[in-house]
């Protein structure tokens, strides 16, 4: 099974159809109702970072799997893309209370805590791309 | 957490169910005690709405399907709380963190401070140093030459907390570096002047006064700069006096120098020196005027110099309502009768 969608986003419509695709894909991986909301929450905060700061890029969604002595796990995997202005200081934006949206614990170290990987590589000038996994215990 | 989670899910179920057939106080009494656990659990607000929309799936499967659609809704709602409360707690162990390296660097400061009072047959001390918060802006010193006379400083770093703390282990070690002038109150001042100006940021600043009493002649020479005055007591005509010493604050002028007094101490008089952490006691009514301060230290003037200054600091402590605005220190130094 390797189903992946690309949603390009651009506008707050896009937000919404990546939510959709995490949505449909969690579903069907059979996670529950709240790692959905937690899902869903991480896509939406890494697509509307892409919206706010870097206009456009784009959210990919696939399941994953991982073998483990207790079977096979799946999982699925969030990657966003962009080719915006880059984060020059990385590790200042995964520090809590530093989120530029005034969110409260919303921003990066946010996402990181809804998931259960996360991985960001950053140059300024050049872009983002950020990866996210979250496993169906 | 797995296992601890769905023992919640039942033990709500079954508090849920129970308060829906009786309706009476003690099931909301339940539902009080369970939010404890709930937290105790670390357990964030929209696994709570997971909780109840199970407990409902479970025991009321006949209710409308927009019922159910409406708590899919609320939890997706209350996701934004899940992540502050996730951050809320990453906090707290950043701030317990941040605690302990901050106790570590106060009982490192504490050594910084003199161990003992040097003692002299001829003087009676008591010294007083308490900070507002974990670590102090105030400094204190004494030192014993081989002619027996004392040395005492007091000062005082302009603001508190960590900055003022890095700043006065400065002037500790300018102070020990300076051996030879010790006793003469005006060149040590120069000296010391000269080290804070050209190793301090231009905005901090340190009022100092510098004493020695010399127990052979019962002399006390002092300078200061720009430190809070103290208090001269004479015993004779039971009187406190200011003991002010004129001279810039340290760290602002390199060519600055001190100006030296000097009294002629007789039996059971006193010198008081204190940071402005005593007189800006704030209360109420406002900040506590200097000669609150002096009818204090007179209460309680029969006592040994010790017991004096630790009185004193419990009375101005209790009129603050036991919360320290500002470093404290007060030392009496008390020629014997």
């Amino acid at each position: 099974m390797s189903v992946q969608s690309n949603v390009e986003v651009h506008t707050e419509w896009g937000i919404v159809s990546a939510r959709q695709a995490g949505r449909n894909l969690a579903k069907e991986l059979g996670f529950s109702s709240v790692d959905q909301a937690r899902i869903t929450t991480a896509i939406s905060e890494l697509a509307r970072n892409i919206y706010l700061y870097a206009e456009k890029g784009e959210i990919i969604i696939e399941s994953v799997e991982r073998m483990q002595s207790t079977g096979r796990k799946k999982g699925i995997k969030i990657t966003a893309k962009d080719e915006g202005p880059g984060i020059k200081n990385i590790r200042q934006v995964m520090e809590d209370g530093f989120t530029t949206s005034g969110g409260l614990g919303a921003g990066l170290p946010g996402v990181k805590r809804l998931m259960d990987e996360f991985d960001i590589d950053s140059i300024a000038g050049e872009g983002t791309e950020i990866t996210t996994i979250k496993w169906n215990s | 957490m797995a296992d601890s989670f769905s023992l919640m899910q039942e033990q709500y179920t079954k508090i849920l169910k129970k308060y829906l057939e009786e309706k009476n106080e003690t099931g909301l009494y339940h539902a009080q005690q369970f939010s404890k656990k709930v937290l105790e659990n670390q357990i964030s607000p929209e696994e709570v709405v997971s909780l109840h929309l199970d407990a409902l799936e479970k025991y009321f499967p006949d209710l409308p399907q927009g019922v159910f659609d409406s708590f899919e809704f609320l939890l997706e709602v209350m996701m934004g709380y899940g992540m502050a409360y996730r951050e809320h707690q990453s906090l707290r162990d950043k701030q317990k963190e941040l605690e302990t390296e901050i106790n570590v660097a106060a009982s490192m400061q504490q050594t910084f401070l003199p161990k003992e009072i040097p003692s002299v047959d001829a003087l009676d001390v008591g010294v007083i140093s308490v900070p507002a918060s974990k670590m102090s802006g105030d400094y204190y010193h004494f030192i014993k030459d081989d002619n027996d006379c004392i040395g005492v400083a007091i000062a005082d770093i302009i603001g508190k907390g960590v900055p003022a703390a890095l700043c006065m282990s400065m002037i500790k070690y300018a102070m020990d570096s300076l051996p030879e002038q010790r006793l003469q109150p005006g060149a040590l001042l120069d000296n010391l002047n000269r080290v804070v100006e050209q190793n301090v940021a231009s905005n901090m600043f340190i009022t100092m006064m510098y004493g020695s009493y010399d127990p052979r002649v019962h002399h006390f020479y002092y300078s200061g700069a720009g430190h809070e005055p103290g208090f001269y007591y004479h015993y004779d005509t039971d009187t406190f006096e200011e003991l002010y010493a004129k001279g810039l604050v340290l760290g602002i002028k390199r060519d600055t120098t001190f100006r030296e007094y000097h009294k002629k101490v007789e039996p059971g008089d006193f010198i008081v020196l204190l940071s402005d952490g005593v007189t800006e006691c704030r209360t109420d009514d406002g900040f506590i005027e200097r000669e609150e301060l002096t009818r204090l230290i007179r209460k309680y003037k029969h006592l040994p110099a010790q017991e004096i200054v630790d009185n004193v600091f419990y009375q101005l402590e209790k009129l603050q309502g036991f919360q320290l605005r500002d470093d404290f220190s007060l030392i009496i130094l008390r020629r014997k009768v």
